[in-house]
C-alpha cells in the first residue's frame, strides 16, 4: 500500500521534521506582539505636537519694536550673550494665562531671562494683560501679523524657546510651561544652557 | 416712493455694517493675485500644505487664523518671484516636513512609503512558501486490486439511501 505524499513535517514535536510544524503557528503571536509594542506606544505619542525644525539653529533674523510705551523691543541681536528664553505669548491666549505664574517666578527667582513675542495682538490689549497679571519679560517685541511667528515655526500660542548663548535655539516647549515640563525639561535644558554643554530637551 | 427710500436706505446701512463687522471678525481681506496664472499656482499650493491648527486639513480647506496667514504668505512669494519648490522649501525649512500633506520620498520615510506595498509582498512570500511547503496537489501511484475494491465497498456504501 503506498501512501500519498504529504510533503515535510510529519513526525512528532521533538524532531527537526517536527519542530517545523509548529513554528509557523507562532508567527501571528510574533505579529502580534510586534503589533501591539507599537500601538502601546502610540498611546504616549503626542501626534498634534510637531517638534521644531529650528533646533540646533541659529534663531531666525528679525527686529520686533516694542509694544508702545513699554520699551525695548526685540531683535535677533538682543538673544546673543546669554541663555534666554523667549515666550510667546498674546492677551488674547486663555492658556498663557495658565503658564503666566511660572514665568513669574522664574523671573524673581532669577533663573533665566525672559523675553516676549507678543503675537497677533492689540498693544493695548497687551499692556493691560501685561499691568494685570504681571510682566517679566526683560524685552517684548510686538508681532502684530505674525510674520516673525511664522519665521520662528510657531502654530499656537503658548510656545517657549530656550535659546543658548551663542543664539541657538536648543529646546522648544510647545503649549504652556506646566509645573512637570519644567521640572522634567526647561530645568535640565537651561542649567545645561547656561554650564554650555549640550542640551536635551 | 419715500417709503421705499428709506427701506432701500436701510439696507445699505445693514449691509455696510454687516459688512464691517465680518470684516473685523475675519481680520484683514484675503486678497487674491492679480496675475491668474500666479494664482492658480497658489491655489495649487494651498492644497498640498497641511493647516497645522487643524492638521488634517490643507491651509485651502481651513479657517484658521494660521492657514489665511500662510495662504497670504504663498502668494508673497510667488509674487516675488520664488518657483513652487522654493515656497515649499520656505515653509519646510520653518516647520518641518510635517507641513507637506503628502510626506516627502527620503531616507526617513522610507519604512512609511515602502511598508504597505512590502508588507503585502510579505504576505504573498508566506502564502506561497506555506503552498509549497503543504506539499499542493502531488501525483499519487495508482491503486492496485484491493485497494480499488475497497474503493468501489466505500462509494457503493455511500449510495445507500
Amino acid at each position: 500500500m503506498s501512501e500519498p505524499e504529504r510533503g515535510k513535517g510529519k513526525g512528532d514535536a521533538a524532531s527537526p521534521a517536527g519542530r517545523r510544524r509548529w513554528m509557523p503557528g507562532l508567527l501571528p503571536l510574533v505579529l502580534f506582539v510586534v503589533l501591539g509594542g507599537f500601538l502601546y506606544q502610540g498611546l504616549f505619542l503626542k501626534p498634534r505636537e510637531i517638534p521644531s525644525a529650528l533646533i540646533g539653529r541659529p534663531v531666525p533674523d528679525f527686529d520686533l519694536p516694542a509694544l508702545p510705551g513699554r520699551l525695548p523691543g526685540l531683535a535677533a541681536a538682543d538673544l546673543k550673550g546669554a541663555v534666554s528664553l523667549v515666550n510667546v505669548f498674546a492677551s488674547w491666549c486663555v492658556a498663557c494665562r495658565a503658564e503666566h505664574p511660572i514665568l513669574m517666578r522664574l523671573q524673581q527667582e532669577g533663573t533665566v531671562v525672559i523675553h516676549g513675542l507678543n503675537y497677533k495682538d492689540e498693544p493695548r490689549a497687551a499692556l493691560g494683560w501685561l499691568e494685570r497679571f504681571g510682566d517679566p519679560y526683560a524685552r517684548i517685541g510686538a508681532d502684530r501679523n505674525g510674520r516673525v511667528g511664522i519665521d520662528w515655526g510657531v502654530y499656537g500660542v503658548p510656545e517657549s524657546f530656550l535659546i543658548d548663548a551663542e543664539g541657538n535655539i536648543v529646546c522648544k516647549q510647545i503649549g504652556p510651561i506646566d509645573e512637570h515640563s519644567l521640572e522634567v525639561r526647561l530645568l535640565p535644558a537651561i542649567r545645561a544652557a547656561s554650564a554650555g554643554q549640550p542640551v536635551t530637551c | 416712493m419715500l417709503r421705499v427710500l428709506a427701506k432701500l436706505l436701510l439696507g445699505v446701512l445693514v449691509w455696510a455694517f454687516l459688512a464691517s463687522v465680518l470684516q473685523a471678525q475675519t481680520g484683514a481681506a484675503e486678497k487674491p493675485l492679480s496675475d491668474p496664472a500666479l494664482e492658480r499656482r497658489a491655489l495649487a499650493l494651498h492644497r498640498e500644505i497641511r493647516c497645522l491648527v487643524c492638521q488634517n486639513q490643507s491651509i485651502a480647506e481651513s479657517n484658521a487664523d494660521l492657514a489665511r496667514d500662510i495662504r497670504q504668505l504663498v502668494r508673497e512669494r510667488l509674487g516675488a518671484g520664488d518657483s513652487d519648490a522654493q515656497v515649499i522649501g520656505y515653509l519646510v525649512e520653518r516647520y518641518g516636513d510635517w507641513v507637506l500633506l503628502k510626506p516627502p520620498f527620503k531616507a526617513a520615510t522610507w519604512a512609511l512609503w515602502l511598508a504597505p506595498v512590502g508588507v503585502l509582498l510579505l504576505a504573498g512570500l508566506a502564502v506561497f512558501a506555506w503552498y509549497r511547503r503543504s506539499g499542493g496537489i502531488r501525483p499519487v501511484a495508482a491503486l492496485n486490486e484491493a485497494e480499488r475494491r475497497r474503493l468501489r465497498e466505500i462509494l457503493d456504501d455511500g449510495n445507500d439511501a
